[in-house]
């Protein structure tokens, strides 16, 4: 019951991979997806070297589909997906999943909720019945949700409120998106948290939870027809609601001005620099640009061979960290981070001369092309890897269809970026590392009273 | 869909073929061929808990160095190495070993192998990694100085280990990183890396022959042995107190514990079966969930476990909570353990516990890399491979008159050793 929020410097653990053509070609699984009557979609990614399961329900909503004045209801009703239906008391299903010896969890982003299980394989017919049934059966009531709307508020004060880092990465967001609601924390503003009731989580929960909107994602000792069988059988007794709910989101207008957001706080005493800028997403992106911004990324700021890494900590010696991340996973336009930790007594004002210089200086000279050969091998090589966890695949797989990707945009995108021509990546980079698209965060320590 | 419930373990693990190298090195593999790449974990026993005195921090700037240069390729070189062929080498610490692991796609296992060797044998520990290390700790210590988890757990474990080693921060001070000097991280290596003190699980697509050959390439040279300090068991201490650091923030982040049982107890699987029962699993059916939780509202996050470490075994646990029900919050998880001191587990508690334990033990499974780190934790804890069969079988026999007697000895009095960060209301 995670609130996932977006990475807020540097990148997530397990950032997303892909299959190559070569990966394919040296045995990865064979993944199929098809779609049920009622119009779900499934995806089945068979992993037979353990007899376990991973069963995922993503759906295509996330905080981004939040009603105005409601933000962190996405977030909020996916704890309440846990408080029982018609069929099962409260606590019912958990109990199941812990009794089997199963993991369970669930986890809101930007564009999309998802709820899992891990068992014996042999009880995936189990955790579809239990997950079929609270798309459409969910019950609350008042004393069931005032509780949770406090655990959920405990949550924003451990996550957010006690750490100036959190903070300040919710104002560079909200900073960067003027008017579209990736702006907007994914757990909600503390306010609004507050007014949230069961009635909004009914008429959200009755917007969005529909077989159309979902994706199911079954990986582990399977077989395809045995899960389209149990998949029939469970979700696919569910009432078709006739179209997939739209997701209606302002959209941000083109940035003219570029933005500085700073925080200081008592509690810091080690600052931080953040860069952020908007950019397309692998969605929204021409043919080829998201595959050029990710190995842009991974150029600039990758480990310790990267760019950033290299002139920042080893050569000019002003950060002891420095990195890059693109998140190219998003349905709408997203973001593209730079980040960097200062070394004691190097000011912000010089960390950001000094970016600026690094950048200004990559697109004059042109990429490495040795550089480049290793940011693919890694990019590719990463695909591999990935198919050696069923649980990161089916995570992989589940967040590209639910920002509105197709299963063949997945098996291209290694091809993809082996194509990058080192034109596209200076062509990315002149086009989105553009200052009046971007928001620069500092983190500080309290130096002056904030009141003159 | 007849299968049996419960499995003895992921079917891969249960193949675990010992071996040992033309040149004497042990190891454990599991071979399979599903996906084309090797994961190697191994560790070397000694960590922290070796740091020289006055100098906490030694072995884990040691870790970070290793893949900072070797043999003949300085830090960048080595880096560059790596990113070429898409290797992973990295290194860790924890308080009784120095690990490491290695990834590679089999096509590259001999240049993998080659640079993991220059890593072992032959770090160069160079002045300029060496302070960028250091300062990149020291950046670590500050970036979380005032973060209430880390400074919660800190302080638990300086108030709980007063004196010993295990209460001694293993990521250092901001005073005591200055004064670790090159010649304190190679005498340190020098006693910490070596033939004597190594564990070893490798998984993947590799025969035991092959599997050998890269083991004596990498660990056959290194020294028999070191000189490790004597390190003392560790009095538990600080029970019965709370400790609280005064921070403003609106939450009170709290952790709590008490002694608990050796590794090799005889009652050690049922005291894990009690921690499990009481905070435990993915947190979503324990009691201190249901009850801080769940019925009160009172935390996002409730849980317990135990742990084991070579001179000390504790059941620890933590929640955070708003400063005005920080004392509800302590007061519903004495009174659930000491009613778990007193009258032990329900039948259904117990039963679902031992079913939860048993039936997700395959999950640990489940990658290349988790069964290789399950295989090197097994034989550090100084098991067999018989381990994977009997760690369920011992927590299916635990009785309820197991159960309440265990309670009796983990919970005992119900006293704690308790540190809050925050600003508690009415403690």
């Amino acid at each position: 019951m995670n609130s996932n929020q977006s990475p807020a410097i540097g990148p997530p653990a397990n950032a997303p991979v892909a299959l190559s053509e070569s990966a394919r070609m040296a045995g990865s699984p064979a993944i199929v997806d098809f779609r049920l009557d009622n119009g779900l979609s499934v995806v089945v990614i068979p992993d037979h070297r353990a007899p376990v399961v991973t069963h995922m329900v993503w759906y295509r909503n996330g905080s981004a589909d939040d009603p105005p004045g409601k933000s962190g209801i996405a977030h909020f009703l996916e704890h309440l997906m846990f408080k029982g239906t018609k069929a099962h008391r409260q606590g019912q299903f958990s109990d199941v999943v812990a009794e089997l010896g199963g993991q369970e969890n669930a986890f809101t982003g930007n564009d999309y909720t998802a709820y899992f299980q891990r068992v014996a394989k042999e009880h995936l017919g189990v955790m579809m019945e239990f997950e079929a049934d609270r798309m459409t059966g969910l019950v609350l009531t008042d004393e069931i949700v005032a509780p949770e709307r406090d655990v959920v508020m405990e949550e924003r004060r451990m996550h957010c409120d006690a750490d100036p880092g959190a903070q300040l990465n919710e104002a560079v967001q909200a900073a960067l998106f003027t008017h579209h609601p990736y702006g907007v924390p994914i757990i909600g503003w503390s306010h609004e948290i507050e007014g949230l009731n069961r009635a909004d989580a009914l008429a959200y929960y009755h917007r969005f939870y529909t077989p159309e909107n979902a994706i199911l994602v079954v990986a582990g000792d399977v077989e395809t027809e045995e899960v389209r069988a149990l998949a029939e059988a469970h979700y696919g007794k569910i009432k078709p609601r006739g179209e997939p709910p739209q997701r209606d989101r302002p959209q941000e207008p083109a940035p003219v001005a570029r933005r500085l957001v700073t925080l200081n706080d008592e509690k810091v005493e080690q600052p931080s620099w953040q860069r952020c800028y908007i950019a397309p997403s692998s969605r929204t992106a021409e043919p080829g640009e998201a595959e050029a911004l990710e190995v842009l990324a991974h150029l600039l700021g990758g480990g310790q061979t990267s760019l950033l890494y290299r002139s920042l900590v080893l050569d000019q010696r002003i950060a002891v960290v420095a990195g890059a991340h693109y998140m190219g996973t998003a349905l709408d336009e997203t973001r593209f981070f730079l980040y960097a930790m200062p070394n004691p007594g190097v000011t912000m004002e010089t960390l950001d001369a000094a970016i600026d210089r690094i950048l200004a200086k990559f697109i004059a000279d042109g990429v490495d092309p040795a550089a480049l050969e290793r940011a693919k091998t890694r990019l590719v090589a990463d695909a591999i890897y990935a198919q050696d966890s069923q649980a990161m695949l089916a995570r992989w797989y589940g967040s590209s269809l639910a920002t509105g990707l197709s299963m063949e945009d997945i098996r291209q995108w290694p091809t993809r970026i082996e194509a990058v021509e080192p034109a596209a990546i200076l062509a990315a980079a002149k086009k989105h590392l553009d200052r009046r698209k971007s928001v620069t965060g500092h983190l500080l320590p309290l130096e002056e009273p904030l009141v003159a | 869909m007849n299968a049996p419930i419960v499995k003895p373990a992921a079917s891969r693990a249960v193949n675990v073929q010992q071996i040992e190298t033309p040149r004497g090195v042990k190891a454990w593999l599991v071979e399979d061929y599903a996906v084309p790449l090797l994961s190697l974990e191994f560790a070397f026993k000694g960590g922290s808990a070796q740091d020289p005195p006055g100098k906490p921090g030694a072995a884990t700037m040691l870790a970070a160095l290793l893949d900072e240069g070797a043999g003949p390729l300085d830090s960048q070189a080595f880096q560059q190495a790596l990113d070429e062929k898409a290797i992973e080498i990295s290194f860790n610490c924890d308080r009784d070993y120095l690990g490491g692991r290695m990834r590679t796609l089999i096509r590259n296992v001999e240049r993998a192998s080659e640079l993991l060797r220059l890593a072992v044998n032959a770090p160069r520990l160079d002045e300029a990694p060496i302070a960028r290390v250091r300062e990149q700790l020291s950046a670590g210590l500050r970036h979380e100085a005032n973060d209430p988890g880390s400074l919660a757990g800190r302080t638990w474990r300086a108030r709980s280990f007063p004196g010993h080693p295990y209460g001694a921060p293993p990521n250092g001070t901001l005073e005591s990183l200055p004064k670790i000097q090159r010649a304190d991280l190679v005498a340190l290596g020098r006693d910490l890396v070596t033939r004597g003190a190594l564990h070893i699980g490798i998984v993947g697509a590799i025969d035991a022959a092959r599997a050998a050959a890269l083991i004596d390439v990498v660990f056959a040279d290194l020294p028999a042995s070191g000189v490790l300090a004597d390190v003392a068991d560790a009095p538990f201490g600080g029970i019965g107190t709370i400790e609280t650091i005064d921070l403003d923030v609106p939450q009170s982040t709290i952790r709590f514990g008490r002694p608990s049982l050796a590794r090799h107890d005889p009652d050690y699987m049922a005291s894990v079966l009690l921690a499990h029962i009481l905070g435990g699993g993915t947190g979503l059916s324990s009691r201190l969930f249901r009850e801080v939780r769940e019925k009160r509202g009172l935390a996002y996050s409730v849980s317990t476990s135990v742990s084991t470490l070579d001179h000390a075994s504790f059941l620890h646990g933590g929640t955070s909570t708003k400063n005005e029900r920080a004392k509800e919050s302590l007061d519903v998880i004495a009174a659930e353990i000491l009613d778990l001191s007193r009258n032990g587990p329900t039948e259904e508690e117990l039963d679902k516990g031992k079913k939860y334990l048993v039936g997700s033990y395959p999950l640990r499974f489940d990658t290349s890399a988790k069964i290789a780190g399950q295989l090197v934790h097994i034989q550090m804890d100084g098991f067999g491979p018989e381990w994977l069969i009997e760690r369920n079988r011992l927590i299916q026999a635990v009785t309820m008159e197991d159960a309440r007697r265990v309670a009796k000895r983990v919970f005992g009095d119900g006293k704690m050793s308790v540190s809050i960060v925050g600003r508690p209301v009415g403690l």
